[in-house]
């Protein structure tokens, strides 16, 4: 399993439409993945849990990827979560 | 008989006609033994297959209708619809405890919309409603009832209901509904957002007394005001009409000035820049006709956090901002912090007067690794667009050529990394203190703008803190001090052939705009809600007539007396 913690930069925060394009990839990748913030953990393939997150702009979100292609799926997300969404 | 109600308007606009009482039941599943696991499951895929099928029916006419962003909202509905903790989490329900499609639906959902309504942020709780939208349509299914269905209204009406989900709002038949009203709801839920989109005035958050009105009540609203009339007398109903009637007008006036630029009567163009903030400002500042954004405060970035923000965390923000804007120029400020905005990770010393004391670029000059971070990662967003970069209060001209000697070094390193930076980057101080103002001619050479930031310069030149009301009474923005200092930023900066913008509140007052395109000032950034008001004001005004006011307020004794003038002079 690897794990790397990221700052969310997106100004709303990490919702909706955040939310959906990493889910979108998440769900793409074989490996379990797994999102921290504010003391919880959800799955991160789904969508609805990682509203329920409420993750906000400047907060610290860490990505535990377990299984194939972790490597790869911890590049994509990470890069997802540091991005600036429309 | 005529009553009033109040509730939030969340899409502007005024609207009469009868209402349309639209009774949502609130239907909770019995909890059932369920013989056949296997065949629950069945029923309850083939209740999301048809739930899907409907849902994609949506999204795909409100595409057609309002394009795709707005069809958005639908794609998020049928990732619902393959949400593994809530379609793999109600199967798994039904077969681990036996129980009814039914209630595992009702459970997991109301799970989740318990979660999402207990969320602090508003956008979020509004996310429970996408949820009960979805499960209620696969609900409808599962009992074998017909979904509500808006579609196929005839009759002319005001739709008031307890809530509007997103699919009953895009399926609005806006042939017939003149507008709606809600018990529930804020200025961001989906069917706000919706209202604004589809231009049909919303009011939101009434509450639930209009539940007991008679079936054939007549409803005017006012969603501007946010005030709703049931049963209004004929007299009442004459003066909404010629109300909305004035309303319409207006609104297409401003409408048709959003993409214009600004010329007063006699020629002379200004530009009406925004003020902002945060990067979702970006985007009203556009919606709103900004030509510009003539500043872009930068303090979010480094607030709520727990440590300084990184270069590249900087880069993207700017980027993003100048990117957006396309072209149009964009006055990036550098940090502001210190005085009574702190930053609890940078251990700032107490200090007793702190608006006096080591603030902005005062604290950048000082705390140079901070300073050389933001102004590299500027530099490097300079390629995406037209930036220009603004110093903070500056009292003496050693402060602005130490900054400007910091930003040569950095671009220096950057070239010789061989990191792409704008050819040509405007660089401007802002205007605040008073000795800045009175030696303006002092730093003309050495900027290519200024801005004044009317703000602190009240403040300072007054020497009166405007949050302390005791002496608030001494904030007066067209006091002649104030003028007379602005009118030496403007003459010293036009002898050198530089430009003036102002950023401070004052720029968008409808009081002190004559006075500013009078005096000769290039360019006005306020809040982006007082741009549309402001280049309709500024396209009645002679500039040369008020030219010779301004020179005329220069010379009158008090704030009251120069507020007179300016109104007499309207007229």
């Amino acid at each position: 399993m690897i794990s790397q913690t990221f700052t969310i930069l997106n100004p709303t925060g990490f919702h909706v439409r955040p939310a959906k394009t990493f889910v979108q990839a998440a769900s793409a990748f074989p490996c379990k993945i797994s999102v921290l913030n504010k003391g919880k953990k959800v799955n991160g393939k789904s969508s609805l849990s990682m509203l329920t997150l409420g993750i906000a702009m400047n907060e610290e979100v860490t990505l535990e990827i377990d299984g194939e292609q972790e490597a790869e799926a911890m590049k994509v997300l990470g890069d997802l979560l540091t991005q600036i969404h429309e | 008989m005529t009553a009033l109600r109040k509730g939030t308007g969340a899409s502007p606009g005024l609207a009469a006609a009868p209402a349309y009482f639209i009774h949502q039941d609130h239907y909770t599943p019995k909890k059932l033994e369920a013989v056949n696991t296997t065949g629950e499951i069945q029923r309850f895929r083939s209740a999301v297959a048809q739930a899907q099928e409907e849902i994609e029916a949506i999204r795909v006419s409100t595409e057609q209708k309002l394009g795709a962003d707005k069809a958005e909202i639908f794609e998020g509905h049928l990732m619902i619809l393959e949400d593994p903790d809530f379609i793999d989490a109600t199967e798994e329900k039904i077969s681990d405890e036996g129980i009814n499609a039914e209630y595992a639906l009702h459970e997991v959902s109301t799970s989740f919309i318990e979660l999402l309504q207990a969320m602090e942020d508003e956008l979020l709780q509004g996310r429970a409603v996408d949820i009960k939208d979805v499960a209620g349509r696969i609900m409808s299914h599962l009992r074998g009832v017909p979904h509500l269905d808006l579609a196929n209204m005839t009759e002319e009406c005001i739709i008031i209901a307890e809530d509007l989900t997103p699919s009953d709002t895009a399926q609005l038949n806006l042939d017939v509904v003149r507008g709606f009203i809600t018990e529930i709801g804020s200025r961001t839920s989906h069917s706000a957002i919706m209202a604004r989109t589809l231009e049909i005035p919303a009011i939101v958050g009434v509450g639930s007394a209009l539940r007991s009105l008679p079936a054939d009540a007549f409803i005017a609203m006012d969603a501007e005001a946010g005030s709703i009339i049931i049963n209004p007398s004929a007299d009442e109903l004459a003066a909404f009409q010629q109300q909305k009637q004035q309303y319409d007008t207006f609104k297409a006036e401003l409408t048709k000035l959003k993409d214009q630029p600004t010329f007063s009567k006699d020629g002379k163009q200004v530009e009406l820049a925004a003020n902002i903030g945060k990067l979702e400002d970006v985007q009203r500042a556009l919606d709103n006709g900004a030509e510009g954004i003539g500043l872009f405060r930068t303090e979010f970035l480094y607030m709520g956090r727990s440590s300084l923000p990184t270069e590249e965390e900087q880069y993207t923000s700017y980027k993003y901002v100048l990117e957006k804007m396309n072209g149009k120029p964009v006055v990036i400020r550098t940090l502001d912090i210190g005085g009574d905005k702190e930053l609890p990770y940078m251990d700032l010393p107490k200090e007793s007067n702190p608006f006096l004391g080591q603030r902005a670029l005062r604290l950048c000059l000082d705390r140079q690794d901070i300073f050389r971070t933001q102004l590299r990662a500027l530099l490097r967003a300079s390629s995406h667009g037209n930036l220009k970069i603004m110093f903070p209060m500056i009292a003496v001209i050693e402060e602005l050529l130490e900054a400007k000697k910091l930003l040569a070094e950095e671009q220096a390193k950057l070239a010789d990394e061989g990191i792409a930076v704008a050819d040509r980057i405007e660089v401007g101080m802002m205007v605040e203190i008073p000795s800045a103002a009175v030696s303006a001619d002092l730093f003309a050479p050495e900027v290519d703008f200024f801005s004044i930031g009317t703000n602190d310069l009240i403040q300072y030149t007054m020497a009166a803190d405007r949050m302390n009301e005791t002496v608030s009474y001494l904030y007066q923005p067209w006091h002649p001090s104030i003028l007379r200092l602005i009118n030496m930023v403007i003459k010293a900066a036009k002898q050198e052939g530089k430009w003036v913008g102002m950023c401070g509140e004052m720029a968008g007052d409808t009081t002190a705009i004559p006075l500013l395109l009078g005096l000769g000032l290039d360019e006005f950034s306020m809040s982006a809600g007082a741009i549309l008001q402001a280049r309709q004001l500024v396209g009645e005004l002679e500039q040369a007539e008020w030219a010779a006011y301004a020179e005329q307020a220069l010379r009158i004794r008090s704030y009251e007396q120069v507020t007179a003038f300016v109104q007499q002079k309207r007229k």
